[in-house]
């Protein structure tokens, strides 16, 4: 039970980049990936900003050999698993218990959708090849047999906090020594049913969000997957490569406040983070940057912050939301920030908080609005909240071997 | 790894739950879809949330508070749930008003419970619990891997007693989806005489199956889970022999030590075969029975088949309607659950006298 778990390889696609190196570009040019609809039609077009993945269906499908009526879910997702797969360079991988642990919110969506116009219509029309990847499992399934990954596999939803869960049972695979190599993360395409959802809900910023900001207006729905592979003290000793980090620390908490909206003090949020840095052996002043959930509603940043406000003490450790890039990328948020949370640890980065004007009245920090090189990020905390009360922080540790 | 089953509940399309004996009340259905006994709610869920909560949330917080009623457990130290499909009304719903409505004014209650962690969450907030809280949802296999999570917070110490459960819906939609697909059959049949068609197809079901699982036993324990394992095969002609002989390895057993075989048979000869080929191979001189012609098939129908399983241990009897011929079975002290769906995902618990 005691052996550690790292993190051997990243991948990652969103709308800011198709890979790992593309994002830290947009980073330091602060370039985020909002814009208008492109990929479906929508009322919402030219009223709603998103952040689309700029490549169509099928350019993904040409670039993963996938045939182009896939969901793009399953799409997204084989982008970034093979980048981290590939990235991990794990020889004899073969020789190894291996698994994919993947985390979707709404699975083949965007096929049902096309499929359910013409079911309503009449229920013996519809394409029955656009519902068969409905399921969430289904894109898991697609993806692990592509990568060779079917010696286990699962597939966790829990809303917007999914795929930080997904990361932290299959480290827990690992550590309880059914697994040696486990690729885990989250992918979700933009879907009209996401978009018009989070729109009933009134939480959708008509424009770019401004996270942690005191006039913040919502969200900006994004899309796209992220993955880290895991592996055990055991193989990360028989690896030539430099690792990222540790993944030292993990907590799910539930907020039991509301289906949907988070309680005011973030008790949900505050036990994650307090639970997470109990397993690292930390305290709340080693952590050394906090990627924030930051969805950029007005509920969600007065919670995690006020958790925040709580939990750590002056100086409070730089935050910031790497949603102002991204948008809420929902089941696969977790995954793409805990890429962004490892290269932190690893490259010593702190990501901007782009857009952010004014101080939040309730709380006593500000988000960190400038991207820094060179920083002391030995443990980076990463928070995935979601609807059902799901709270979730994983810690990323600079690895000292 | 092992747990202790310390209660379980059930809602399906038999008399399983609250004060019933075990399936002594049989139920008989003409049909190719069995539709789940509906309980007074009223008892288990607080009156005003009912209103708001569809189908398949009605049934797993209920199966749920049940189970913990049962287990004298008020808050558990995390609440774990599998299921194939999550809410289908809600989603279909909300799909609807979509298309119908043009994107317009639509009203956000079946978006907001769409999200398949809404039982679990649901329970979360009923019982105030701020523990560990999770999800899975990944086809047949969906409430075995949350069985595994549990057993492994256990075995990590992390927990004493977790609740977790397998629930699914059948709903118009789905129902009319699957059967184009063809997996269920053309006419209707009895359910009492599932294993004597010779048609394809199977039978549709839905369910939500509930359990208490505690690191320690005690007074009321009614089984205990020593073994579970999921694999993946594309083979659908795979002969799992081996797998099932190296679970039972595991755990210092051979195939004499089992007292029965638990079959996912559903009546569609295809999925059958696999089985038959177990009952006439490896398992030939151990009992079998099938559960599927009382519960349906769906995708977390092996929750029905635990809960049958540790009832048949506690109870130490094994109802004749579960036998394709009516033998007697003597009380088994070991059972093998062994589940596939579509012979790609296979499933094997191993489930005890304590």
């Amino acid at each position: 039970m005691s052996t550690k778990v790292y993190i051997a390889g990243l991948g990652v696609i969103s709308a800011i980049g198709n890979n790992v190196a593309e994002h830290l570009a947009a980073f330091k040019n602060e370039q985020a990936g909002m814009g208008e609809i492109t990929h479906f039609q929508s009322i919402h077009k030219g009223v709603l900003p998103v952040a689309e993945v700029k490549q169509t269906n099928q350019e993904l499908a040409a670039k993963t050999g996938m045939p182009a009526d896939a969901s793009r879910t399953t799409l997204l997702s084989l982008v970034a698993a093979r980048e981290a797969l590939d990235d991990a360079a794990i020889p004899d991988l073969s020789t190894l218990r291996t698994g994919f642990v993947s985390a979707n919110s709404v699975g083949g969506m965007d096929k049902s959708e096309d499929f359910f116009v013409e079911f309503l219509a009449d229920n013996n029309k519809g394409k029955l090849k656009n519902i068969f990847d409905h399921e969430c499992g289904s894109m898991t399934e697609t993806v692990a047999a592509q990568l060779g990954l079917t010696g286990f596999m699962t597939t966790v939803s829990t809303a917007c906090s999914s795929s930080a869960n997904a990361i932290f049972f299959a480290a827990r695979l690992i550590k309880n020594g059914l697994l040696d190599v486990v690729v885990a993360g989250g992918t979700d395409a933009l879907t009209k049913f996401t978009l018009n959802g989070f729109n009933t809900l009134m939480i959708l910023d008509k424009n770019f969000c401004k996270p942690f900001d005191q006039n913040r207006e919502g969200l900006n729905l994004g899309e796209g997957a992220g993955y880290v592979v895991l592996v055990s003290d055991r193989v990360a000793d028989t690896l030539q490569k430099e690792l990222y980090a540790e993944l030292s620390g993990y907590c799910n908490a539930n907020d039991a406040y509301h289906q949907t909206a988070s309680s005011p003090d973030g008790t949900g949020s505050y036990m994650a983070m307090q639970g997470a840095l109990k397993k690292a052996g930390l305290q709340p002043r080693d952590i050394s940057y906090i990627n924030l959930h930051g969805t950029g509603t007005a509920n969600n940043d007065s919670a995690e912050g006020t958790a925040i406000k709580r939990l750590f003490q002056e100086p409070y450790p730089p935050m910031s939301s790497t949603k102002s890039f991204t948008g809420h990328t929902l089941g696969a948020s977790g995954g793409i920030e805990a890429v962004f949370s490892a290269l932190a640890a690893k490259h010593g980065l702190i990501y901007p908080n782009l857009r952010f004007q004014t101080q939040m009245e309730e709380l006593p920090f500000t988000p960190e609005t400038s991207f820094r090189e060179d920083q002391d990020t030995h443990h980076v905390m990463s928070n995935s909240f979601g609807f059902g009360g799901n709270c979730t922080s994983l810690i990323f540790s600079k690895i000292a071997r | 790894m092992k747990a202790y089953i310390r209660s379980t509940a059930s809602i399906s399309a038999q008399n399983t739950f609250g004060d019933t004996g075990f399936l002594t009340d049989v139920v008989e259905y003409q049909s190719t879809r069995l539709k789940a006994i509906e309980p007074d709610y009223k008892e288990y869920v607080d009156p005003k949330l009912i209103r708001r909560m569809s189908h398949v949330i009605k049934m797993g917080v209920a199966a749920a508070k049940e189970c913990l009623n049962k287990a004298g457990i008020t808050m558990p130290d995390a609440i774990i749930t599998g299921t194939a499909f999550g809410i289908m009304e809600d989603t279909v719903t909300f799909l609807t008003r979509i298309v119908e409505m043009q994107e317009e004014m639509l009203p956000p209650t079946s978006f907001i419970q769409s999200t398949h962690n809404t039982v679990a969450a649901q329970i979360a907030l009923m019982l105030q619990c701020h523990n560990y809280n999770n999800t899975f949802v990944h086809k047949g296999i969906s409430f075995e891997s949350a069985l595994l999570d549990a057993l492994m917070l256990i075995n990590e110490g992390e927990g004493e007693n977790i609740l977790v459960g397998g629930i699914d819906e059948m709903i118009d939609a789905s129902f009319k989806v699957l059967t184009r697909l063809g997996l269920y059959k053309r006419r209707p049949v009895s359910n009492l005489a599932l294993f004597r068609e010779q048609s394809k197809g199977t039978i549709g079901g839905e369910g939500a199956s509930f359990f208490v699982l505690s690191k320690q036993p005690n007074a009321h324990t009614m089984a205990g889970l020593c073994g579970i394992k999921t694999f993946y095969d594309e083979n659908t002609q795979l002969d799992v022999s081996d797998q099932i002989t190296a679970l039972l390895d595991e755990h210092g057993l051979t195939v004499k030590d089992l007292g029965l075989l638990i079959t996912g048979k559903n009546g569609a000869p295809q999925n059958d075969a696999p089985y038959e080929r177990l009952k006439t191979g490896l398992f030939s001189g151990v009992p079998a029975v099938n559960y599927k012609h009382l519960s349906g098939e769906y995708s977390t129908a092996s929750g029905f088949a635990l809960w049958v399983a540790a009832n048949i241990i506690s109870q130490k009897t094994v109802p004749v309607v579960l036998q394709e011929r009516a033998d007697m079975i003597d009380p088994p002290k070991k059972i093998l659950i062994y589940n596939h769906y579509q012979n790609k995902y296979h499933s094997l618990m191993l489930v005890s006298a304590c």
